[in-house]
């Protein structure tokens, strides 16, 4: 361990696990309203991005004009992609779903590469890239006391990452399209035959997690940059969502923070190999809490009936 | 849907009753095809050669996937991965050991079943979506691993240049000649899996599939089972892997990815899950879908100048998802229920419409 770097990359850690966070978010959206798990997701990620940098940069809008056309847009996008894709799947088996998202997954990227290429962009910055929070930690190294560094886009997003949590979990938790979403996610047969439209559900929660891909995607871009490898990011966003529950909103950020909090410190270590090993921690944790607990910290238990 | 035998085609022993090749045109069929394939190198062009290699290895590794998936019912993103360790296997011994590739290649189909077993043990206490998670779990870790662990062994993200096969004399060292490979290794592969899935070990996994707690009350060991289901499609994806890789003469971590274990799931959908026939059907497919995306490519750069360099990368996934998504719809069982369902048309003639 690098006793010294240990404060900075375990809050930079953290603090990066806000978009995913929001990445898992959009699945927790799609498999509490339907039960399909959207391996498409890292795809309306990278769209809704692209779309952005599209309006403000090539047409010359304003940043804020830019996001809403966008969000719009990928409402839209998610209201399409429920029709056509997936609701011939109804009722189909858990492996003509998962296909039917994965192929949606190849459509999106090829459909990316094809309309925007695979060239690095500058995406527009959301938040000053200069003077960044300085935090004085209580530890001592050297006879000084650390001091953290906390690169103010990543604040930046965390606070929205934070934020876009919150309401969703509150419009799950106060509104009637919360509630007509929870029941649907319930059971699809019972919460029709009490007169609610599970067809509009579906068609709002995909939407919704449209949206909310759209911006973790903005979010990642300004503070990574923007090329088509932005997709392959939701790889991480999997076993936090399944470490926090699939059906769980917190589960979502809660996982997020566990996951962001292993690859920070794991990133502090100092044996070469082990650093390394950022991009498969959080697989290694998914594979442990598979063994230990399925449905993940906050998911609820499905008992299978016989 | 009944098995419709033309009049007087009596089934009077088990054994006829279960024949695959039931008749002598069958046969005679059967040894002309074979022989057409060993002899493609000697009238068709090079480059329809080297795409009937490709997809043969694309088929070895749909077929292995086929028993997991097809008839075992337990999804798995790993075969791509499984790929990447016999490939990587079979290397190593060929260029460090400098074993002969004819001794290298069962020995790393057996290795990679073994990586498989180990991956395949989480799916006796999770099934479902968190199974495939576990499976894409492999796909990440594997890959990972040739690249970061012991780099003066497996080269590091570079990887390592394979050999090229020999055998008395013989270099395999051009499509023309690595078919013969290829063929003989498709063929045996195909025998064994449709063997494999009528006889008791495929009976078996087909109980799996339709109801894991049923099948165990019926007194199929699942952990047994599940496990050889592993074991097996892993094999498969093994030999798939060291030949590809002997044929690219060189293997890194990205050769075979989480896009070609999607590819190959998908290959298997559109050919038809738990046939044999899918795999065969699904392969040709699919490969001649990329092969028309990349003729399709230049004719869509000169149309629009601007897209010119990505078309043909971006054209293939876009082939390939609009086909699965379209078979998922309008045909979930595959082209293999479509020929079926052609055949008995063809048998009831006049009368089609009866079936």
């Amino acid at each position: 361990m690098n006793w010294q770097l240990l404060p900075q990359f375990a809050v930079t850690g953290i603090l990066a696990s806000g978009p995913i966070a929001l990445m898992g978010l959009g699945l927790v959206l799609i498999n509490k309203s339907s039960s399909i798990f959207n391996f498409a997701q890292g795809q309306l990620l990278l769209l809704g991005a692209l779309v952005t940098w599209w309006f403000s940069v090539e047409l010359g809008l304003p940043l804020w004009l830019a996001i809403l056309l966008a969000l719009l847009l990928s409402t839209l996008f998610g209201f399409l992609i429920e029709r056509i894709a997936l609701r011939p799947m109804t009722g189909q088996p858990l492996l003509s779903i998962i296909l039917m998202t994965l192929g949606l997954n190849q459509v999106l990227q090829g459909l990316a590469l094809l309309i925007f290429g695979p060239a690095q962009r500058n995406f527009p910055q959301l938040f000053p890239a200069g003077n960044p929070y300085k935090i004085t930690t209580p530890f001592v190294s050297n006879g000084n006391n650390i001091v953290v560094i906390l690169k103010r886009d990543l604040v930046g997003s965390f606070v929205v990452a934070v934020i876009g949590v919150v309401v969703i979990g509150a419009l799950f938790q106060f509104t009637r399209i919360g509630l007509a979403m929870r029941a649907t996610s319930e059971d699809h047969e019972l919460a029709q035959s009490i007169g609610l439209r599970i067809r509009r559900v579906f068609g709002l929660s995909w939407a919704l997690a449209s949206v909310v891909a759209t911006i973790g995607g903005i979010m990642l871009a300004t503070s990574s940059g923007l090329d088509l490898s932005l997709s392959i990011v939701v790889l991480t966003a999997f076993p936090v969502i399944l470490l926090g529950g699939l059906d769980s909103i917190p589960g979502a950020i809660i996982g997020g923070l566990i996951i962001g909090l292993s690859v920070g410190l794991v990133s502090a270590s100092k044996v070469q190999l082990i650093r390394n090993s950022t991009e498969i921690v959080p697989y290694v944790v998914l594979l442990i809490m598979l063994l230990i607990r399925p449905e993940g910290l906050f998911g609820q238990e499905r008992i299978e009936r016989i | 849907m009944a098995v419709l035998r033309p009049a007087g085609e009596l089934d009077e022993s088990y054994a006829y009753d279960m024949a695959t090749i039931r008749q002598r045109w069958q046969w005679v069929l059967l040894v002309a095809f074979v022989l057409a394939l060993y002899g493609l190198p000697l009238y068709a062009s090079q480059s329809f050669v080297s795409l009937v290699n490709r997809i043969g290895i694309t088929l070895i590794a749909v077929q292995g996937l086929n028993l997991l998936v097809g008839y075992t019912g337990q999804i798995s993103f790993g075969q791509a991965a499984f790929m990447t360790v016999g490939g990587y296997i079979s290397a190593l011994l060929v260029s460090t050991l400098g074993w002969s590739f004819f001794l290298a290649l069962p020995v790393a189909a057996l290795g990679t079943g073994i990586v498989g077993l180990i991956f395949g043990l989480p799916s006796l206490r999770i099934k479902g979506l968190y199974l495939v998670m576990s499976t894409l779990a492999a796909q990440i870790i594997i890959p990972w691993f040739t690249r970061h662990a012991f780099p003066s062994l497996l080269g590091g993200p570079q990887g390592v240049n394979v050999g090229v096969p020999e055998l008395f004399g013989i270099v395999f060292n051009q499509p023309g000649r690595y078919i013969y490979i290829t063929i003989t290794l498709v063929i045996l592969s195909t025998v064994v899996a449709h063997n494999v899935a009528r006889s008791r070990l495929g009976r078996a996994f087909v109980a799996i599939r339709d109801n894991d707690l049923a099948a165990e009350i019926m007194g199929i060991n699942l952990f047994r089972y599940k496990l050889f289901a592993f074991f097996l499609a892993a094999v498969y994806a093994g030999v798939a892997g060291s030949l590809a890789a002997h044929n690219l003469r060189h293997i890194n971590s990205a050769t075979f990815g989480l896009d070609d274990s999607i590819f190959l799931l998908g290959t298997l959908v559109v050919g038809g899950l738990g046939t044999s026939l899918g795999p065969i059907l699904g392969t040709i497919t699919v490969e001649y879908l990329t092969e028309a995306a990349t003729r399709f490519g230049p004719l869509l750069v000169q149309i629009f100048p601007s897209m010119a360099g990505n078309v043909v990368h971006g054209l293939k996934p876009l082939f390939f998802g609009v086909a699965l998504m379209l078979f998922l719809i309008l045909e979930p069982r595959g082209l293999a229920h479509r020929w079926r369902l052609f055949k008995a048309a063809w048998r009831l003639r006049p009368f089609s419409h009866w079936q």
